[in-house]
């Protein structure tokens, strides 16, 4: 599928010089509750369609829902870790419209009582703090999932026909809506990356949600207006649907900034609408017009009983709460003495948590943050993988650094114990046993193997008592070869010298 | 025989489930015809289930007060295996996967679900005129309503259908059928009866209830039905009160009774008004304080009424789209899922239920929220406090149960407000959810038909309607020589 835009572009340094964007950003993100909020389906992603329903998430006429707590108590514990006051007593609201895949024509969400409210979250841009508002945190349920057949776009109209998998109606869905983030100027698209970069870190942390934005898991509707540069108005906003990477994040605000500041540069308005954001073109298209908006016709859901979480149970939840990421690389960051930029390359690499767990398993910072950026790196990187992904265990990399660092292996055979750890031989320990990888360490095996390259190499030794060390490199290399890379090379050179001195 | 008569024979082994139930079908098919009090007679899952209860009882089994009772379902209550309708042809060909919480409950007890009884479409409205399935009539009168929206519930009963029935009250739809049909009909506490698989007219609103003849029947129902249901999130997880025991002492000896003089006066029938005064004074001859009691904001509960329940309304029946269940209207290839689903619900609903949609999208729109459903929530607060002053004085309210007897068939079929008048005295207990209970109290000189007095207590007070109706009705039979329903000719021909 590919996506025709007709709009005008002005480039973004451009744009930036002469608009000041405003962005904002309403994440959607499924809890990973067991079952769903109001009823007791299981909610597993990929399951065969329409096989984890019931009466409630069904909508069958008579059923009523009842409340997951497990899924407030999520809600909580992101309104919490997202510095959010916590309502001691909220309702639920009905959202009415019709679609079809949504079983009861409305939706139960929060409308004007969320459960957390005011909160902020902060964010590091090029080295920058930016403290992004939060204004509030809300649960809701999710709808059924729709696909239409047939058709060019995929979407509703011109579809032949449609499908309705119902698994995900009822999965619990905490909507959380940023503050109107002003001020970035050009690192408004970096920024709103960012954003849902720290958020899904946090979340993720908070152990709430698999945040999957491929999974849908974690979804993101980006606002986006300009004003023109320093006069301090609010532009019109427009509200792009359909950005599900954190890159189309970043690629979508960037698109309106251009989109819009051409349509500013010629003298019209803005439209408040809903756009589509299509990866392929990294562009935006119109969707419905907000000027025709629905009417939710919201009222305080009858079915359900207001929810007053005891503030006892929040000071829990809140005593309960995992240290903060960004506070967690502070504080890492201190601890392994490392570099900002270092830092940054680790978190990009996914391997911040990779090092912390092989550190805590014994290793240096320095060890484990080389071998998980350099060998293992080029290991995931060779077979298009995470890191994470790769077969071997941190405390398996703890170990291979301590055999290193011990000398009972040499950077040569360790890799090699990796290579096999990665084939799925075993712990590092049994690979050496396997293999009998462990370096000659034995003096009396070494001294023979030495005297034997010694005698072999008159010259060479003749070279070296002429003060020309560097040639010992020969004799290592020949002692190497005939212990077939088990032994310890620096060890080698050392014993060389001196048998020669 | 009464519901309390039957258990005790059953139990006793003097007659088994299997006669009783064959003996309610036979009078279904003798008079059903004419009363159309059923949408669905289900003359086959009854005999099983009554075979089963013979079978269990035979292997010396301790066996619920119902077990082999019969039992009436207004066809609001999601029943497995039976249609279940509303009273409407959106809902045509649907058979519920799964029983509501009460149909479990009776089920578990041993009583005899004879099959599904005939209501306003949706419940709404006080006649059963508008169900999509014609009306039922009133065993009094074969001309005149049953009352509604349970009017084939308490029609039913009257007509020895059933000795007991279940119904729904969210404006008035028990009590008022059963005050019209002269019998015994109880909204319980909100929340004190599950509302799960009952499809929602109005969630605030709507309580499940029994129907009997006598008060003590009532009582015995109320009590099988009632009690905490996880299902349901405003059921109360309180103990059941003890309605039964209260229906047996049926003493009110220095109960102090309050007069609601709010509930009376133009637009109520002499007839009415004078039956409901012998009832206080033979309450009073009984040993009870009767006081008069004042509670102005009564006379706002229809308005705010017809805001809160078509507002709630207006949303619950926007699940029926012919999408998962139920009519498919136009679905030729021609039309898309919208246009589909708008020419379902213009087939699919009536005139009545179409009206509350429309009232209820328009109360809830933005700009007019404010105006009407906030207001109406306002008034219902006020209409709260007014009880909570009134329970503060006394230990009942008492009120005519309908502002007249009932009326003729079509009399006010094309007159809404007409109609709505005709919960005028019920529907304060349903915007309170407190408890409240219509007892025969005798005929109305003007046209012999009966007259319903209304008991209210306080939520979770239900046990107090049932000594002061038990107490009424002992009086009252005593006083007549023989119960009411006697004389009730419609079908004595």
């Amino acid at each position: 599928m590919t996506t025709t835009t007709t709009d005008r572009l002005v480039p973004f340094d451009e744009a930036v010089q002469r608009y000041d964007p405003v962005i904002g950003l309403e994440t959607h993100v499924e809890l990973g509750t067991r079952t769903k909020m109001f009823c007791g389906c299981p909610t597993t992603f990929g399951a065969e369609p329409n096989s984890q329903v019931c009466p409630v998430c069904l909508g069958l006429p008579g059923s009523l829902p009842v409340v997951n707590r497990k899924a407030i108590e999520y809600t909580i514990r992101i309104g919490l870790a997202l510095n959010c006051s916590i309502a001691t007593w909220c309702r639920f609201a009905r959202k009415n419209y019709f679609y079809p895949d949504m079983p009861k024509n409305f939706q139960i969400s929060q409308y004007d009582e969320p459960l957390c409210t005011d909160g902020w979250l902060d964010v590091t841009v090029n080295d920058k703090t930016i403290r992004v508002g939060i204004e509030r945190v809300h649960l809701e349920e999710d709808t059924g999932k729709s696909m239409h057949v047939g058709g060019a776009t995929g979407r509703i109209h011109g579809a032949e026909y449609s499908l309705v998998d119902y698994n995900r109606a009822g999965i619990p869905l905490v909507e959380i809506v940023t503050k109107p983030i002003e001020g970035t100027g050009a690192d408004a698209p970096v920024a709103a990356r960012l954003y849902v970069t720290e958020l899904r870190d946090l979340l993720r942390s908070l152990g709430v949600s698999d945040v999957r934005m491929e999974e849908g898991s974690l979804r993101c509707d980006v606002n986006t207006s300009l004003a023109p540069r320093g006069s301090g108005r609010l532009g019109t906003r427009t509200e792009t649907k359909n950005v599900n990477s954190l890159r189309s994040v970043e690629r979508a605000v960037r698109f309106e900034i251009e989109r819009q500041a051409a349509v500013l540069d010629s003298g019209a308005r803005v439209i408040l609408q809903t756009r589509h954001f299509h990866e392929d073109t990294g562009t935006t298209t119109p969707g419905r017009s907000k000027e025709e908006a629905q009417d939710y016709r919201y009222f305080p859901e009858p079915d359900l009983v207001p929810v007053a979480p005891p503030k006892e149970w929040v000071e829990q939840i809140r005593a309960a709460l995992p240290e903060a990421p960004s506070a967690r690389r502070a504080r890492l960051q201190a601890e392994w003495d490392l570099s900002e930029a270092d830092m940054t390359a680790l978190a990009n690499a996914g391997a911040l948590d990779l090092v912390a767990e092989t550190v805590a398993a014994g290793a240096s910072p320095a060890d484990a943050r080389k071998w998980w950026l350099g060998e293992l790196a080029r290991r995931a990187n060779d077979a298009a993988t995470e890191l994470a992904d790769l077969a071997i265990t941190p405390a398996d990399v703890a170990r291979v650094a301590e055999l290193v660092a011990t000398g009972a292996l040499n950077d040569r055979l360790a890799r090699v114990v990796i290579d096999a750890v990665l084939a799925g031989e075993g712990t590092p320990d049994e690979v050496v046993a396997a293999r009998g990888l462990a370096v000659v360490s034995d003096e009396g095996a070494l001294t023979t193997a030495i005297d034997e390259a010694i005698a072999a190499n008159p010259d060479v030794v003749a070279k070296i008592r002429d003060g020309k060390v560097a040639a010992a490199g020969v004799l290592v290399g020949a002692v190497m070869k005939t212990t077939r890379g088990k032994a310890d090379a620096p060890r080698v050179h050392e014993l060389i010298l001196k048998r020669l001195s | 025989m009464t519901a309390a008569e039957l258990s005790a024979a059953l139990a006793k082994s003097e007659v088994s489930a299997t006669e009783v139930t064959q003996a309610h079908l036979d009078r279904i098919a003798a008079v059903d015809d004419r009363v159309h009090a059923f949408l669905h007679i289900a003359a086959d899952s009854a005999l099983a289930q009554a075979a089963e209860v013979d079978k269990r009882r035979k292997t010396g089994e301790q066996l619920a007060p119902l077990a082999g009772v019969p039992v009436a379902v207004k066809d609001v209550f999601t029943t497995k295996n039976m249609p279940t309708t509303c009273g409407s042809h959106i809902l045509d060909g649907w058979h519920p996967p799964y029983d509501a919480t009460i149909t479990q409950r009776l089920k578990q007890a041993g009583a005899i679900i004879l099959g599904k009884t005939n209501m306003d479409e949706f419940a709404m409205g006080s006649s059963t005129e508008n169900s999509a399935f014609g009306p039922s009539r009133n065993p009094w009168d074969l001309d005149k309503v049953p009352g509604g929206s349970s009017g084939g519930s308490a029609a039913a009963v009257a007509a020895y259908e059933a000795p007991l029935a279940i119904g729904t009250d969210t404006g008035g739809s028990i009590r008022q059928p059963a005050a019209v049909c002269g019998i015994v009909g109880t909204k319980p506490t909100y929340g004190g009866s599950s509302r799960y698989g009952v499809v929602a007219f109005a969630s605030s609103l709507d309580t499940p209830g029994p129907f009997g003849r006598t008060v003590l029947d009532a009582a015995l129902l109320h009590e099988a039905i009632s009690g905490h249901d996880p299902m349901d999130s405003t059921s109360i997880d309180a103990p059941v009160p003890p309605v039964v025991a209260a229906a047996r002492e049926a003493d009110v000896s220095g109960m102090r009774i309050g007069v609601v003089t709010d509930l009376s006066g133009d637009g109520y029938q002499p007839g009415v008004l004078s039956r409901f005064a012998e009832a206080v004074e033979v309450l009073e001859s009984l040993g009870a304080k009767v006081t008069e009691v004042s509670c102005p904001h009564f006379r706002y509960a229809l308005p705010a009424y017809y805001l809160i329940a078509p507002s709630e309304a207006s949303s619950n029946l926007a699940r029926f789209d012919a999408m998962r269940y139920g009519l498919r209207v136009g679905d030729d290839g021609s039309r898309d899922a919208e246009e589909v689903m708008a020419l379902t619900r213009e087939v699919g609903f009536g005139a009545e239920v179409k009206r509350r949609i429309i009232l209820g999208t328009h109360a809830l729109s933005s700009g007019y929220y404010d105006a009407y459903y906030g207001k109406a929530q306002k008034v219902r607060t006020l209409i709260i406090r007014d009880f909570d002053a009134a329970f503060g004085q006394v230990d009942v309210l008492v009120s005519p149960a309908t502002p007249t007897t009932a009326f003729r068939l079509g009399e006010r079929a094309d007159d809404p407000m007409a109609m709505y008048l005709a919960d005028l005295c019920t529907i304060p207990s349903d915007l309170a959810g407190n408890a409240a209970i219509s007892v025969p109290c005798g005929l109305a000189a003007e046209d012999g038909l009966p007259v319903g007095l209304q008991v209210m207590a306080p939520a979770l007070a239900d046990d107090r309607l049932y000594r002061v109706a038990a107490a009424a009705e002992a009086a009252f039979t005593h006083r007549w020589g023989q119960p009411l329903l006697t004389s009730a000719k419609g079908l004595a021909s």
